[in-house]
């Protein structure tokens, strides 16, 4: 890998044989079984696990099989838990780009002259992960509790219908989850921010372009590969999170995502065809959404 | 709010005036620049010169509007556009970094201020402006696909373009090489008289800011040392730094035993140097005086003492490099130091050798009087960085003054 990066940038019209060096693939080779260990063996093993049937002399248990009607049966099944992870993903990573994209600029931008302020602010988007995820949901079910000081204060000023509960709804889920990847955005859209060139910025308004024009002709595009990967870092999780919309935390049944479904089916029904089958389902939506994406950003390189 | 600064949809319809009235920029703890006033007038092609630190950027930075100055007020075409904006004010720079847009390829980074102000044929107009610095064969590739060279004259076209009222170059030709730089000086030239555009170019290079100006300021930490044509900053240079920044010099440190109306008198070590009243800052005291290299003639024997040449000597000849056109040679005075002179080879009778032991002499008319008291040869061109943080500290203890005594 690293002896073709270089060697592809000094000339493309290398012979391809000196590219192809067997040292590049002897150093390729650890990283190549580690995939192959847990990546593709239990890609295959789910792939398998998706077509068996039930088992017609043991209950609860089942034989290798390719019965793809299960597909269609889980498709047909969930097809409202799937719209609604898309959604709610969607809209998670929406308002994680609103809130993630001023805290990047701010950061990489506005307290560039000041590295201190800079890298304390750093530590702060990344605080939350030195605790669990798990608890720092849970807190903020405690939060949204109907005892908790939200709730009572909607409640007083009559913006919150009595029995009505926060945490169990759509907006405590999308909450949650942009609450949980916000870091997920904002750390790559800072990157990219903190190395722009701020003498171009100058530049776009010495060429009479005022601060909005230059932000949208200049700011934007550079910082389009942070906003790209935050993107994809926000959405893809965020798809197959069961977390966020599980009852145990800020969801309800009103709520399923498919990860909640996945997680059912195969911990509490058992249904492991069912589940690999979701799961399989859920991976190819997110690789053609994601690819749909990427294609049209026109910004292949970037990844 | 008056928005008429930027044409839209038009270019200027020539250059404009420009004028700094007491500007001066602090940064904290450092004065960059110091009380300076200059004006330039419309269509004129003005350089400024000084050593790489001394202020030149800052000074182009406030005139477009990307730095406030700490006081006095900046003035184009007459209208004080002190507080107004970058991109309202009728002025393009051409970045010393280059600053192109690295997402754009060369004609959208061309086109840009074009299309900001709404100009209709911007496409070709750049292709245009490409084919003025003989780039238009990679419109269509992006900045990191070229040369620095090729970058350089990018930026030139993408401010050029423009055809602002006031264009600034900060070194805009640093990266080229000697004969590219030549051909883009002309060109320069050539599209600042077409278009009578006022240009305001900043060069650390002597030899380039003469041939290109009508005017030339020297600029030395943060104050502009003086300020003329060419031919006048050269032939009298009025400090030791423009003596010595802008070619060579030799400089003598002396006091005046005797002031006439028409000329002074320098006791040198014991030598008298006369001066003519009117080329010297100072008529009294402890004054350094100095003359051109080329103006000097050397002598085998004492020459005939004339009451309008200076002759000093004798001394040695201590270095010879001959270069074809002339020669230079290194004469060493016990008490003047060393000396060089700059002697066309005219006649070949007239070589001296190492060790020769020669008297120099030059017209009165070519002697010039400094406003420096005495002058230490600093070898160094530029300036060194203790000196820089000597004037900071310096500044510095003049900004706790000023603001102690609020
Ligand atoms: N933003 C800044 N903060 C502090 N000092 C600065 C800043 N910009 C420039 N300077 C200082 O001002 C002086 C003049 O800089 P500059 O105008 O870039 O010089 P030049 O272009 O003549 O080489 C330098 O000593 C530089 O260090
Ligand atoms: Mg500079």
């Amino acid at each position: 890998m690293a002896f073709t990066a270089f060697s592809a940038q000094t000339s493309a019209a290398e012979p391809a044989a000196k590219r192809r060096s067997p040292i590049a693939l002897f150093l390729l080779l650890p990283g190549i079984l580690y995939l192959i260990l847990f990546f593709v063996t239990p890609l295959i093993s789910l792939v398998i696990t998706s077509f068996q049937e039930p088992d017609p002399v043991r209950f609860g248990s089942f034989v290798n099989a390719f019965r793809w009607e299960n597909y269609v049966i889980v498709l047909e099944t969930y097809g409202e838990q799937s719209l609604r992870s898309a959604g709610f993903a969607a809209l998670a990573t929406l308002f994680a780009l609103l809130i993630g994209f001023p805290l990047g600029y701010f950061i990489g931008i506005t307290l560039r002259p000041y590295p201190l302020l800079q890298g304390l602010a750093l530590v702060l988007v990344i605080a939350p992960f030195f605790i669990s995820f798990l608890l720092r949901t849970l807190a903020w079910k405690q939060i949204f509790s109907d005892e908790g000081p939200i709730a009572g204060v909607l409640g007083a000023l009559a913006i919150l219908p009595p029995g009505q509960a926060i945490t169990g709804t759509a907006f405590s889920v999308i909450f949650g989850l942009t609450y949980n990847f916000v870091p997920f955005m904002t750390l790559p859209i800072y990157a990219t921010l903190a190395s722009l060139d701020l003498r171009l910025l100058e530049a776009g308004n010495d060429l009479y372009g005022s601060p909005a024009v230059t932000f949208r002709t200049v700011t934007l595009p550079l910082s389009a590969a942070g906003v790209m990967s935050g993107t994809l870092l926000t959405f893809i999780p965020a798809a197959g999170d069961y977390i966020n919309a599980s009852r145990e935390f800020l969801g309800s049944t009103d709520t399923t995502m498919i990860g909640n479904v996945i997680e059912t089916n195969f911990l509490v029904l058992q249904n492991f065809p069912a589940a690999a089958a979701l799961s399989l389902v859920l991976m190819a939506a997110i690789l053609i959404l994601v690819s749909l994406y990427v294609r049209r950003s026109g910004t292949e390189e970037l990844l | 709010m008056t928005n008429n600064e930027v044409p839209q949809g038009g270019f200027a319809e020539a250059g404009a005036d420009l004028e700094l009235v007491g500007i001066s920029k602090r940064f904290p703890g450092f004065t960059a620049i110091e009380e300076l006033d200059l004006t330039i007038p419309a269509g004129s092609f003005f350089a400024l010169l000084g050593p790489s630190g001394c202020g030149k950027t800052t000074t182009l930075r406030l005139i477009a509007g990307l730095e406030e100055p700490t006081t006095g007020r900046i003035l184009i075409g007459g209208r004080d556009v002190t507080s107004t904006r970058a991109y309202q004010r009728p002025v393009n720079t051409v970045f010393q970094s280059y600053a192109l847009f690295p997402h754009m390829t060369i004609i959208e980074n061309v086109a840009f201020g074009l299309k900001r102000r709404g100009i209709k044929n911007a496409d070709p107009l750049a292709h245009e402006a490409l084919q003025l610095v003989e780039l238009d064969h990679v419109a269509n590739r992006k900045p990191a696909q070229l040369s620095g060279g090729q970058q350089q004259r990018v930026a030139l076209a993408r401010a050029v373009v423009n055809r602002p009222a006031l264009l600034l170059l900060d070194e805009p030709l640093g990266a080229l090489d000697l004969k590219l730089r030549r051909q883009m000086q002309i060109e320069l030239k050539d599209i600042q008289s077409e278009v009578g555009l006022t240009f305001l170019h900043v060069t650390h290079d002597q030899e380039e800011a003469m041939t290109m100006a009508d005017t030339v300021a020297v600029m030395n930490k943060g104050r502009i040392e003086q300020m003329g044509n060419p031919q006048e900053l050269y032939e009298l240079p009025h400090t030791a730094f423009v003596a010595t920044f802008l070619g060579q010099s030799n400089l003598f440190t002396g006091e005046v035993t005797s002031s006439g109306s028409s000329s002074i008198s320098v006791d040198v070590s014991g030598t008298t140097i006369d001066v003519r009243s009117d080329r010297a800052q100072r008529h009294r005291g402890r004054v350094t005086v100095g003359v051109r290299p080329e103006k000097v003639t050397l002598y085998d024997s004492a020459p005939k003492q004339s009451s309008d040449r200076n002759v000093v000597g004798p001394g040695r000849v201590t270095d010879v490099s001959f270069s074809g056109v002339s020669t230079q040679y290194e004469v060493t005075l016990p008490t003047h130091g060393v000396v060089t002179v700059f002697s066309q080879n005219t006649s070949i009778t007239a070589m001296h050798h190492d060790g020769d032991e020669v008297w120099l002499s030059w017209d009165v008319g070519h002697t010039f009087g400094l406003a420096d008291e005495s002058y230490t040869a600093a070898g160094s061109r530029f300036q060194d960085d203790t000196d820089t943080s000597m004037i900071a500290t310096q500044s510095r203890e003049k900004l706790e003054a000023e603001l102690g005594a609020d």
